[in-house]
């Protein structure tokens, strides 16, 4: 490993470390800025509304003072915040008390998880290949049609798309579940019917993530190839009388890939929220629901918790995206 | 008619091009519903219980009826400019903070220009959503001007960006070089020299600040954070949901308000898209 390969790695990671900081830190400052003692109008809400009849609203309250450690100084608080985060100790939900918030996200993020990673993927992938079509100079009129359709999606946030989906899929045609992750009666077991009944509740979600972002992704490929291939090395490449095919996968995407990675790790931010609101509409099972289901609740330490797990693992999946570059791009390696 | 001639000669260079003015039409229509739609419909029509609920659209109720006997119709043409006060009102706070740090990091340079490039660096990775949900779940009361200032918090951070980028390729320019020269100030050169040549970005910045406040508002608002008493599109979505009116097939209450929003978008996209054209003739000869 070269001395600026280190330094390059060194740099990402401290950048890392660095919005994890301001996102623990934002967490815990913005509660005590505004007015109000959260405690008191979480469980005075919780009360009016009846939402917690079964719970012992001392204890409740207790656990909150102690977690909070109010009484303390605010530097105290600061530092037992972070040993807490340590430990992984997020604190109790007080919806249902006394679950803990670290295995309440802990039940909700495979669900997140697979839903987006395999929704991006596909997007990124087919939405590359469809922009570097596009940009080829011998693409169709009929392929060409596509972008002005691109454009028009990639506007439209995907998570209203969602609901467009699910009348149509769902309530008038009735191919898919309209919501859920899995049928509520079903015995998850290892077999084909729960894999089965998993992948068709996902499929629509996962549809309307993949539709929301493909445009994005072959705008800037697109655009992408269109300044690569009016490089000198396609010319060269052309004149050595190279295949058509191999000049647009080994000359033209390979290089225009390296800028859409880019955009991947910037736009992972808007990614998230988008799923965050298309779980809600979908009622999956994933953080954007626990998220929403904590906020109709004003269970405050799940809000807090599932905030900071969506930033902390951005910011992990940033450092990937980043570590990942120097295989793409040798001139960084070097 | 100088405005017709620059006009016409911008339009055949190809500075001005179709997909603005198609942008800038959409924007148009959309503005002139909300501005001249109050004078036609009594706003008691949108208020909970004032007409029969659940009606689809038909000759009595143009748009239908929600489920608490709101006419859709009365309700659209009242959430419309709400939303698209919100949006405008946190691109101008936006753009304005987002330019004026720009302007700072990019001309002084040095500790101050390292610390807002990296606060900024950060804050654009982190999901919007994550930090307008702490802000907006902690704040009581709810209203469009607060909302506004929520979203407007997280929308300088682009802005920031370009306009940094650019003023560190400016300041270089030779005719800068000779306002330093004649003993302009900082300040002087900064504002006289820099910044008016900044304009099309500032522009082009302002239309895509305007487009991802509005996109943060109704995001906010379909989970339920937004000023619920007040009549938006992001809270008829909210409403809509809470009703599971998708499931129970009254298309007529999401459908509406997904329609305008959507053409909000795509003529905000246009536009900008236009802008950029506008703001770089390079792109224009393509």
């Amino acid at each position: 490993m070269s001395r600026e390969l280190a330094r390059y790695l060194l740099t990402r990671f401290g950048q890392l470390l660095l919005i994890v900081f301001v996102a623990v830190s934002i967490n815990f400052i913005i509660p005590r800025l505004l007015p109000g003692d959260p405690v008191q109008t979480a469980l005075a809400r919780l009360q009016a509304t009846g939402g917690a009849q079964n719970v012992d609203i001392q204890a409740v309250s207790a656990a909150y003072r102690a977690k909070y450690g109010l009484d303390a100084p605010i530097l105290e608080q600061y530092l037992n915040y972070w040993l807490d985060l340590f430990r992984l100790d997020l604190g109790v939900s007080f919806a249902n008390f006394p679950e803990k918030v670290s295995t309440m996200i802990g039940n909700a993020l495979p669900w997140s998880v697979s839903l987006l990673a395999v929704a991006t993927l596909i997007a990124f992938a087919t939405g590359s290949l469809l922009g570097a079509r596009l940009a080829w100079p011998t693409a169709g009129r009929g392929i060409k049609a596509f972008v002005p359709l691109m454009m028009i999606l990639t506007s439209i946030p995907f998570y209203l798309l969602a609901i467009i989906l699910i009348y149509f899929f769902a309530v008038v045609l009735k191919w898919f579940p309209p919501a859920g992750g899995v049928d509520t009666t079903r015995i998850m077991r290892f077999d084909w019917a729960t894999t089965e009944d998993i992948l068709k509740h996902a499929f629509l979600p996962c549809l309307a993530i993949i539709l929301g972002n493909i445009g994005f992704w072959a705008l800037g490929m697109r655009s992408q190839m269109v300044s690569v291939l009016g490089e000198d090395y396609i010319t060269f490449a052309e004149a050595k009388g190279l295949h058509p095919r191999r000049i647009f996968v080994w000359y033209g995407m390979r290089n225009a890939l390296l800028a859409q990675v880019t955009a991947l790790a910037l736009s992972l931010g808007s990614v998230v929220s988008g799923a965050v609101l298309v779980e809600v509409i979908f009622n999956y099972p994933g953080l954007g629901s626990l998220l929403y289901v904590a906020i109709r609740g004003q269970d405050y330490f799940v809000i807090q918790g599932v905030v900071l797990m969506l930033i902390v693992s951005l910011a992990v999946l940033l450092f990937l995206v980043d570590l990942i570059y120097p295989l793409l791009d040798p001139r960084i390696r070097r | 008619m100088s405005f017709v001639t620059s006009f016409r000669r911008n339009y055949q260079q190809g500075r001005i091009s179709g997909v603005l003015l198609l942008g800038l039409g959409i924007l148009f229509a959309i503005v002139l519903f909300s501005a001249i739609g109050p004078m036609f419909v009594d706003a008691v029509n949108a208020q909970v219980g004032a007409v029969r609920p659940r009606k689809p659209p038909g000759p009595e109720y143009f748009l239908g009826t929600d489920s608490q006997g709101r006419d859709m119709w009365t309700l659209l043409i009242y959430a419309t400019p709400n939303t698209l006060k919100m949006g405008l009102i946190a691109g101008f706070i936006g753009v304005g903070v987002g330019t004026a740090l720009g302007l700072i990091a990019g001309h002084f340079g040095g500790i101050i220009d390292a610390i807002i490039r990296v606060i900024s660096d950060a804050l654009l990775t982190v999901p919007a959503i994550a930090i307008l949900v702490i802000i907006a779940g902690n704040i009581d009361r709810m209203n469009t001007v607060i909302m506004a200032l929520v979203v407007a918090s997280l929308g300088w951070m682009f802005t920031t960006r370009t306009v940094r980028a650019q003023v560190l390729t400016i300041r270089e320019k030779s005719y800068v070089e000779v306002a330093r020269v004649n003993g302009e100030s900082q300040w002087e050169i900064l504002f006289t020299e820099i910044m008016p040549n900044l304009m099309p970005y500032i522009v082009a910045s302002f239309v895509g600040t305007v487009s991802g406040s509005i996109l943060a508002v109704i995001g906010l608002e379909a989970l339920g954070l937004g000023a619920l008493d007040e009549m938006t599109l992001g809270n008829t979505i909210y409403w809509s949901q809470q009703s599971s009116a998708v499931l129970r097939g009254y298309w007529w209450w999401w459908g509406p308000p997904i329609v305008v929003i959507a053409l909000i978008f795509i003529g905000l996209f246009l536009t900008s898209v236009g802008f950029d054209r506008f703001a770089n003739p390079k792109l224009a000869r393509r």
